[in-house]
């Protein structure tokens, strides 16, 4: 049997389950006495006190054990029970229904967390828990029944639960619980964030899984694909042990690397950076220890809405990237490449039968003067923070990155006559993405600070197959020879001239891909997130030199599968790295 | 005396950046301080309140503030709703 949740924490979890039956305890309401309500606040008020004293020690363990970091929710939580705002009205209605205080308490943390639940955002509506947690530890100490203890178990366990508060997930015993599987939560839920730090193997949101699996069933928790396998056969539980074996060993590996240089064997140094696509991923980027941002999509700013954003709003945004990685890392901003597949209903553009050959990008920028030179000022603004660098999308001739940054002039004397301050040295560069940019590279390069190679519509223009077209995605080769052959043109014209060329699509955080791309002399590597500690355990791995005598072979290779067994005979550290 | 300040937190006023608030409102004693958003005023004195909110990366809230120093509390609180704690 298999059960889909949501992938919280990655990593295999193999053992019995346990099932932790949920302490829903029923609270009834009781009138009290007139005589004895004062008697009531004060026992409320002792078990807040008692609550604040554990919730101290449990904080003091974890800053111990995890980290400050990961300390402060418990020192949210015990502000939360000395807010007047909440144990404050339930002390005051016990004295003004006349309740017992399990009863006012349950009250008004139901009134609080309708509010939470009631909020559009997920993790909003996650902030329930945490009041959910500390209400639930206070009838606890009132009623007096407490959770069972996982220290009870004698084997890791697989833990199952309705749901696991952030108490719950802090106190979890490593050697006793092996991994844990939630019926409700999402990615973003404080038992989520702490099980990745805590590096426990996690899944949430199975919605039935407490009731459908039984204590001491076989377990195996996926926390990369978020699923269940109940009761697995042999051959599967032994499939899976080896993967957990890899995992771990990969695991141990990275976690070397989050602060080291991405550098090869023989002191080649490259960049490895994080493509995001709103201010949000900037905090998952610094922490898979990328160095920066290579591409920053800009298109989240503009869709989902009914009007243009304004210059303000779009400055917040950079400027939140810029502020959340610090001054000194390098974000790349990519100005709007709407059109294609994606459509803004407000600009009102015609139907095309070729939208991916259409008017899309810079080709609508150059058009729309107006809100391209709100998003330059944004950016410029924004440069004054930290060390942004501005990126073209879809150029296909000089002249279009010509008038490109003409417009950027004009907004740059603006800038200077209003007295705005601005990076006057913010490097600009272009994506290659058109074959016809990658072949006049050696013009274009003279004329920016830098490329980055845009595989993904690199590889579907030079092989013109449309990658969202089955019929024909056999063609969709990154690893052709015609398309490293435009990518080692591409960084030998970007190198002739002092500049430096990156790439931002797929591609370079393809594992495969990494040790051919570095020996054609690719200076920086910008994918998502979580490819970015597996890239530099590769790269520190390789040497850049055996690698230009590889990048030369595979060039002259007539297949992509050729290529891909080239690299993975010669570099045997890939398939390791792979999982 | 009121003033807006816009979230810049990418997270939005979580737990932690609620708690700073409240605990940078409590600073002054006696001053009123509340913040309105959405049609909904709270005490900053209260991380319930705060929290309940609900507010994201971009929305703009306003401070309000009342008494005793009210000018450097409104810029107090407003810079850290304008700060990025994690």
């Amino acid at each position: 049997m298999q059960l889909k949740g949501i992938a919280a924490a990655s990593g295999y979890a193999i053992g019995p389950a346990f099932i932790m039956q949920e302490q829903t305890t029923v609270v009834e309401r009781k009138q009290i006495a007139a005589a004895d309500v004062d008697a009531e606040a004060t026992r409320l008020q002792q078990a807040v006190n008692q609550a604040m004293a554990e919730l101290e020690q449990i904080k003091e363990d974890t800053a111990a054990k995890l980290g400050e970091h990961h300390a402060e929710i418990f020192a949210t939580h015990i502000l939360v029970l000395q807010d007047e705002e909440f144990i404050g009205q339930a002390i005051e209605k016990v004295r003004s229904e006349a309740v017992n205080a399990e009863f006012a308490l349950q009250e008004v943390t139901q009134q609080l967390i309708d509010i939470f639940t009631s909020m559009d955002n997920e993790y909003m509506r996650e902030r329930a828990s945490d009041f959910r947690d500390v209400s639930q530890r206070v009838l606890s100490v009132l009623t007096g029944k407490r959770n069972a203890s996982l220290s009870d178990f004698h084997e890791a366990v697989v833990l199952f639960a309705h749901d696991l508060t952030p108490s719950d997930t802090a106190t979890l015993d490593r050697s006793k619980v092996a991994g844990f599987a939630t019926n409700i939560g999402g990615r973003t839920s404080h038992s989520a964030i702490m099980a990745r730090s805590m590096e426990i193997p996690a899944v949430v949101g199975l919605q039935s899984a407490t009731e459908t699996v039984k204590d001491g069933d076989m377990i195996i928790l996926d926390g990369a694909k978020g699923i269940i396998l109940v009761n697995p056969d042999a051959e599967t539980l032994s499939t899976y042990e080896q993967m957990k074996a890899k995992f771990e060993k990969r695991q141990e590996e990275m976690k070397l690397y989050k602060e080291k240089p991405s550098i090869t064997a023989d002191g080649h140094e490259v960049e490895l950076v994080a493509n995001i696509g709103n201010p949000q991923d900037a905090l998952g980027a610094r922490n898979n220890g990328a160095e920066g941002v290579g591409l920053f999509r800009t298109e989240f700013l503009y869709m989902g809405r009914d009007s243009f954003p304004t210059e303000e709003e779009q400055y917040h945004s950079y400027s939140t990237v810029v502020e959340t990685l610090g001054a000194d890392k390098p974000v790349v901003i990519r100005t709007l490449d709407i059109g294609g597949d994606k459509e803004l209903p407000y600009l009102e553009l015609p139907k095309e039968m070729n939208p991916f050959l259409g008017y899309r990008a810079i080709r609508i920028c150059l058009d729309r003067k107006d809100l391209f030179k709100t998003q330059l000022r944004a950016i410029l603004r924004a440069s004054a923070h930290g060390n942004i660098k501005l990126m073209y999308p879809m150029i296909s001739t000089l002249a279009e990155l010509r008038a490109a940054n003409e417009i950027l002039k004009e907004t740059q004397a603006e800038l200077d006559a209003e007295g705005i301050a601005y990076n006057k040295n913010m490097e600009v560069g272009m994506m290659i993405e058109v074959p016809a940019a990658a072949i006049i590279a050696d013009q274009l390069a003279k004329e920016v600070d830098f490329f980055s190679i845009g595989t993904n519509d690199l590889v579907q223009y030079t092989m013109a197959a449309d990658r969202m077209n089955e019929k024909v995605s056999h063609l969709t080769q990154p690893f052709n020879p015609a398309v490293l052959r435009l990518i080692r043109m591409v960084i030998d014209a970007a190198h002739k001239e002092g500049k430096w060329a990156g790439m931002c699509g797929e591609m370079a955080g393809n594992l495969t891909a990494i040790p051919v791309l570095l020996g054609l002399g690719l200076d920086e590597f910008s994918m998502s997130a979580s490819s970015v500690l597996p890239a530099r355990v590769l790269i520190n791995r390789l040497n850049r030199d055996e690698l230009k005598q590889l990048a030369e072979e595979a060039l002259m290779m007539e297949h992509e599968e050729d290529i891909q067994r080239l690299v993975h005979e010669r570099v045997p550290a890939v398939q390791e790295l792979m999982l | 005396m009121e003033k807006q300040f816009t979230i810049k937190n990418p997270q939005g006023i979580h737990a932690r950046p609620a708690g700073a608030i409240m605990k940078k409102a409590s600073e002054f004693a006696n001053a009123q301080i509340s913040l309105e958003f959405n049609g909904r005023k709270v005490s900053a004195k209260s991380i319930t309140g705060v929290l309940t909110l609900g507010m994201k990366a971009g929305d703009s809230v306003t401070v309000i503030t009342e008494g005793e120093q009210a000018a450097e509390a409104l810029e107090a609180v407003g810079s850290i709703i304008e700060s990025v704690l994690d």
